[in-house]
């Protein structure tokens, strides 16, 4: 019960921000996806249902450049959040104490932080997959691939190529339209107060 | 020299720009313009759609430059996509359906109403002057993208709904030029703009799907107002032409009644199980609504929609209401309660007036799209002596139409498209008719700019082109030459200065003579009629047979108190609106009447 509200949310967590840390971010990306692996197995994504599981299998990759933001940049950073509020109620949604809440009305709130954010989504990023074979295929890693687009789990002994089994084919964010945060406002501002007069 | 044929859509809830390039082949299909606009507070993006919202913020509302467009920065109202999601919020300075007040009588369309009823300290403008800022919009936006080519000297056609009549018409030519747009416009008709875009869109493959003798009935249903009209198909030496023949009247009733009905549908439901709404959350009920309808129309096997309702406060879980809308919810409101079986005799029901009235819009009263067609293809029937024979078969009460043209966005669900076939169907059958076929290809969101650009073209010379001329006779109010009787106002006659079908360009010469003093203001009352196809020029008529319009008027200029004798002339011009105007015989002079449009 519990697991499964948590792979939920981590769910959620992941669709949201892994392509917002992989473009701000890159370090800190890494270490997300670092963290993933190592804790895939203590707490994180459980249920069988749908795509989260993150460790992907290693496989060749050619192209090479991934914008790369050596200081992260908080205004941008912060207008995202402020986006995905405004269009998904997803900051309300993460900082409700979702314990004491039944997962019916869990499931009612994600439909719309699920709706909004997606639309923002959509809206501002391209995504696509890192590797567009199905999951579950057999793929080579070549020589010299870029272990920033493949990561490798399990058996990982000798030297590239590797045979494996893509679990998750990544994603990717192809085009970015974010708009720059407005000018002569508190960028800190993820939502403003609201008074109804 | 113009390169571009321009189409604009003024809608009442979304308006669009359209282009074609006029050196293109005849086959080049007319492309979108997406037209920047501000769309959260500080940010612009783009969209195929400008919604035809205009909000006018208080001085300390909004932060600094919020509503700044790239080319203007200091721009201090919002049109477009952040005007209508922040009206929702903050109504009272927002101004919406500004085209339904532009076709209402009932108020002085040229001062300063809208936003309707908001309080005095609110800024305000008229519905002109709203048309025009969403037109002068549009071309700030082309004209940023294409500063070789300014949208003032580009061929330029707006739409109107075929049920605007003459003041409207000029209402829209002066928003237009308020705009600064005005050098080479055309109106075009929105039901005619549609099968333009048709058959656009089949290339010569139009002519494969209608044949001579088809009667196409255009159903227009967009987001605030139900248009229709008939387009017969003839020939002429060998090739097939298109007549319009008749246009309904103006109903105010579109897709955002029917959102509003679902949501109030489901409302009632909520409020049976205890749970109140206030009207932050009946919005978000309406826009859940919304979802819940597409997603159900776009799936015929699905039975439910789940609409969650969030909460008002930072409590988005504990706050949200989970409720769904069901299929049978759908179709007992949206389907049977706007689209309901009805037979071809069925008229829309007119309402027990009650004593007090708010003056505002006149919405339709009977929500049935179905009855209102009923009245129009009935009153229509004396359209049939014009039609190219095999139409029309004697003994039918109404005109059959052979073929069906949708647009508008409610017609996208294709529930509604098979209910409207099937009375249309029905009806046929029961007077030995055939059933009708629908014209496939349209496009129900854009179809309306495309077609107007495509018109351009046609009119630059390349391609059929719809004729049909006035879709109304006009009528000139005339006292009666009869002996005064103290206490009784003097009875008028409505004679007619344009006839109806009356050809773009054309003029017509009432032979009275009136004598008008001069530098006193000399008012007639004016009106129209859109069954009366028969009456030739300077037929006199009962007034109460017709509908009256705002009166027209003219001060004449010159000494005083001398009498100058005068005619009454009718153009109808090439942009599309109907021109008064007095002459006198025998020096020539001439003075234009205006439509008078304050409220009485």
């Amino acid at each position: 019960m519990e697991a499964e509200r948590l792979g939920f949310m981590t769910r959620l967590w992941m669709f949201f921000w892994l392509p917002f840390k992989v473009l701000f971010d890159s370090s800190a990306a890494w270490k997300v996806e670092q963290a993933l692996t190592g804790a895939s197995s203590v707490a994180l994504p459980q249920p069988a249902a749908e795509k989260p599981q993150p460790p992907p299998e290693p496989k060749p990759e050619k192209k090479a450049e991934p914008a790369k933001p050596k200081e992260p940049d908080v205004a941008q950073a912060l207008h995202l959040l402020a986006v995905l509020q405004r269009d998904g109620r997803f900051v309300d949604f993460l900082q409700e104490d979702v314990a004491a809440a039944t997962d019916d009305q869990v499931g009612a709130a994600a439909r719309i932080v699920h709706e909004g954010c997606r639309k923002a989504l959509a809206q501002y990023f391209t995504l696509q997959p890192v590797r567009n074979e199905a999951e579950g295929t057999q793929i080579v890693v070549p020589e010299g691939f870029d272990p920033s687009q493949i990561r490798l789990t399990g058996n990982v002994t000798g030297k590239p190529p590797f045979r494996g089994t893509l679990a998750h084919p990544g994603w990717r964010a192809a085009e970015v339209r974010l708009p720059a945060p407005p000018d002569g406002q508190d960028v800190r501002v993820i939502a403003p107060a609201e008074v109804e007069l | 020299m113009p390169r571009y044929a321009l189409g604009i859509d003024l809608g009442t809830t979304n308006s669009a720009l359209s282009f074609v390039a006029l050196d293109e082949d005849a086959t080049a299909a007319p492309a979108l313009l997406p037209v920047p606009q501000v769309v959260h507070a500080g940010e612009v993006g783009t969209r195929e759609l400008l919604p035809s919202f205009l909000y006018l913020p208080g001085a300390v509302e909004l932060p600094a430059g919020a509503l700044a467009l790239p080319w203007d920065p200091a721009r201090s109202y919002a049109v477009g996509a952040f005007a209508r999601e922040q009206g929702e919020s903050v109504s009272a300075r927002l101004v919406s359906s500004a085209k339904s007040w532009l076709s209402y009588a009932g108020v002085d369309r040229r001062s300063a109403i809208l936003p309707w009823a908001s309080p005095a300290d609110v800024e305000k403008v008229s519905p002109v002057d709203a048309s025009a800022r969403y037109l002068q919009h549009l071309r700030e936006a082309w004209n940023a993208e294409h500063p070789d080519a300014p949208l003032e000297d580009q061929d330029l056609v707006i739409t109107v709904p075929a049920s605007f009549d003459a003041v409207a018409r000029e209402l829209t030519v002066e928003a237009a030029h308020q705009a600064g747009i005005g050098e080479r416009l055309t109106l075009l008709e929105e039901p005619q703009a549609a099968l333009y875009a048709w058959v656009a869109a089949n290339g010569d493959g139009w002519r494969k799907q209608v044949q001579v003798g088809d009667l196409i009935l255009v159903v227009d249903l967009g987001g605030g107002t139900t248009d229709l009209s008939l387009i017969a198909v003839g020939e002429e030496e060998g090739t097939l032409q298109l007549r319009r023949v008749a246009v309904g009247d103006h109903i105010l009733l579109g897709g955002d009644n029917m959102d509003l009905a679902l949501a109030y549908a489901v409302r009632t439901r909520l409020e049976a199980e205890g749970k109140k709404l206030d009207d932050w959350q009946m919005r978000a009920l309406t826009y859940g609504c919304r979802t819940a309808k597409e997603e159900l129309f776009a799936d015929p096997a699905r039975q439910s929609f789940p609409v969650v309702v969030p909460g008002r406060g930072s409590k988005l879980i504990g706050g949200a209401i989970r409720t769904e809308l069901t299929r049978d919810e759908l179709t007992r409101t949206l389907v049977d309660g706007f689209f309901p079986v009805v037979g071809s005799d069925a008229r829309p029901q007119v309402p027990r007036r009650v004593g007090l009235t708010t003056l505002g819009l006149p919405y339709a009263s009977d929500p049935a799209v179905t009855r209102h067609l009923a009245a129009f293809l009935g009153r229509q029937i004396g359209a049939a002596a014009n039609l190219p024979a095999g139409i029309h078969a004697a003994g039918r009460s109404y005109l059959h139409p052979t073929a069906v043209l949708f647009n508008g966005g409610v017609t996208k669900a294709p529930v509604l498209r098979d209910r409207i076939v099937e009375v249309l169907d029905a009806w046929a059958a029961a007077e030995g008719g055939a059933k009708v076929k629908v014209l496939e290809g349209g496009d129900p969101d854009l179809a309306v700019a495309k077609g107007a650009a495509y018109y351009g073209r046609v009119r630059a010379g390349r391609g059929v082109r719809i004729r049909g001329g006035a879709a109304r006779s006009y009528y000139v109010g005339i006292e009666r030459a009869e002996l005064a009787v103290p206490g009784i106002p003097p009875r008028i006659d409505a004679v007619c200065v344009a006839p109806f079908g009356m050809e773009e360009g054309s003029e017509t010469t009432l032979p009275d003579v009136l004598g008008l003093v001069v530098g006193e203001p000399a008012v007639f009352p004016f009106f129209a009629s859109s069954s009366r196809r028969d009456d030739p020029v300077a037929v006199r008529v009962d007034p109460a047979e017709l509908e009256e319009l705002s009166p027209i008027e003219t001060t004449l200029a010159g000494p005083a108190g001398q009498v100058v004798s005068v005619q009454l002339h009718a153009r109808y011009t090439e942009v599309g609106t109907l021109e008064l105007a007095a002459v006198d015989p025998a020096t020539g002079n001439r003075w234009k009447l205006e439509y008078n449009v304050r409220a009485e």
